[in-house]
């Protein structure tokens, strides 16, 4: 749990505004959510937000606001780990609401 | 925004440990007995709901509070679902091109069969689902298929649906482990908490029917596939089974599976199984 | 073609219930579609329901109501085996009309 807001912790502080994004800056961005939810999709829990949010990257990057697209790519990464989080942890957890 | 959402995070984090804090702590036993399942299943809201006689549960909300009990029965004289059940009768007799119908496709011609879907087929070692049995019929006889979601599909499965009515329940699992573990593997889709709301179908059916969720009142999870497929209000159409689980998944904010997944047709199975013995009330209608 | 207007009406005493389902898409013409056209309005403007020459009903309807309309009211001064007519018109001019016996 502490890990967890730790990571969280790390993801926010790495998300602070920096000097004006590259382009370079977007692609790795990008690259690492589309990563992530390539992996939540392999688990079969994607969501509709982290779909969104990559989106909402690509059409910031295409009309060359890459600090807007850094952002939403960074989003993207996080909600596709937190789905990959829910999945894996729903493994055992679903027991707990079973009807017995 | 990224504070929002980096907020967001935190409290889904916290409210993932506050629901493992607070979730009851025992764990099923390792070989799954669907049978004890389905009675406790059916124990379990026959208990919750002691007003309610078991083939009321098919009703959905409408069996959950008194006001929508009464809509429902003016409902019923004269149910939205009346024209594509007619359209449905229509085009279940109606021969493909190559001269076969529908009624070559399945046990007494298709008609009052419903009650047997899904099942689970040996031979392909997967679950069928009526649905399912439809499209195969047809691409079978030289037809295309049709969308799983609506329009034919539904008008087709509420025919079904309606020459089965009052008949209870019947869902097989042959003593295949594969069968088994398609069911497990229903049941265990139906627990599993997904989407950014987090929610399981259990969360909403298992833990709060008759409760509102926004403006809707919940059904209960025992008999909610038995009304399939549905009129319903706030699609002001007809809507299958695979519609429903899509919607749902989306509602969520979860990325649906494609109709007729194998998760999906899992989740039938078991839900199906686990209301075994209770009528069959489709098509339905529903707010 | 079969008519989308189903009916039932039922004497009740010197009351007569009446129920229609009128099977019509009643587009707003505020609504999209998946391509983000508007899909033009198409809705009832007029339905009448008519018993011995006389409206009893008539209902002026705007994009407010949704597909597949529902009525239900009652009126008096008719009888069992009466022969009540029903009939809308749209914003396109199309309509429909039927009859229906009072059971």
């Amino acid at each position: 749990m502490r890990t967890l807001l730790l990571i969280w912790g790390c993801l926010i502080a790495s998300m602070a505004p920096a000097l004006a994004a590259s382009e370079a800056d977007f692609k790795a961005s990008y690259a690492a959510a589309e990563a992530a939810e390539k992996e939540a999709g392999q688990l079969r829990n994607q969501w509709t937000t982290t779909e969104a949010a990559l989106a909402a990257a690509k059409k910031a990057a295409a009309g060359g606001d890459f600090d807007q697209a850094v952002a939403s790519s960074k989003e993207a990464e996080a909600l596709a780990k937190a789905s990959i989080f829910q999945a894996t942890s729903e493994k055992e957890r679903w027991k707990d609401l079973e009807i017995r | 925004m990224r504070t929002r959402s980096a907020n967001r995070f935190v409290s889904l984090t916290l409210a993932l440990a506050a629901l493992a804090l607070t979730a009851p702590f025992a764990r099923a036993a390792d070989t799954p007995d669907p049978a004890a399942d389905a009675k406790a299943f059916q124990k379990y809201f026959t208990e919750k709901f002691p007003k309610l006689k078991p083939e009321d549960f098919v009703n959905g909300p409408y069996s959950m509070n008194e006001d929508m009990h009464r809509q429902w029965e003016e409902k019923e004289q004269f149910p939205p679902y009346e024209f594509a059940l007619d359209a449905g009768k229509d085009m279940f007799a109606k021969p493909f091109k190559n001269g076969k119908s529908y009624a070559d496709c399945f046990p007494n011609g298709g008609v009052g069969v419903r009650q047997n879907y899904p099942y689970f087929d040996e031979k392909e070692g997967k679950v069928i689902t009526l649905e399912l049995a439809l499209n195969r019929c047809r691409e079978a006889n030289g037809e295309a298929p049709f969308s799983y979601v609506k329009d034919e599909m539904a008008s087709l499965t509420a025919y079904m649906a309606f020459t089965s009515r009052g008949k209870p329940m019947d869902i097989k699992i042959p003593s295949d482990p594969r069968a088994l573990e398609a069911y497990e593997n229903g049941k265990r889709y139906f627990y599993t908490r997904r989407g950014q709301l987090n929610f399981s179908c259990a969360t909403c059916h298992v833990q709060s029917p008759g409760e509102r969720i926004r403006a809707e009142v919940l059904a209960p999870a025992l008999g909610i596939l038995n009304a399939m497929p549905i009129y319903r209000s706030e699609w002001s159409g007809m809507g299958t089974t695979s519609r429903r689980f899509t919607t749902c998944n989306s509602q969520i904010r979860g990325v649906p599976l494609s109709p007729q997944d194998e998760e999906y047709r899992d989740l039938e199975y078991y839900l199906s199984y686990v209301s075994n013995g209770l009528p069959i009330s489709g098509p339905g209608a529903r707010p | 073609m079969a008519s989308t207007i189903r009916v039932r009406a039922i004497s009740n005493g010197d009351t007569t219930e009446v129920q229609a389902l009128i099977q019509h898409p009643m587009d707003s013409g505020f609504v999209k579609d998946a391509q983000g056209q508007v899909i033009p309005p198409h809705f009832i403007q007029q339905l009448t329901f008519e018993h011995d020459g006389k409206t009893v009903f008539v209902a002026d309807w705007g994009p407010a109501v949704s597909k597949d309309p529902y009525v239900k009211f009652a009126f008096k001064g008719a009888n069992k085996g009466d022969e009540i007519k029903i009939g809308w018109v749209d914003n396109k001019g199309t309509s429909d009309a039927t009859t229906a016996k009072i059971q």
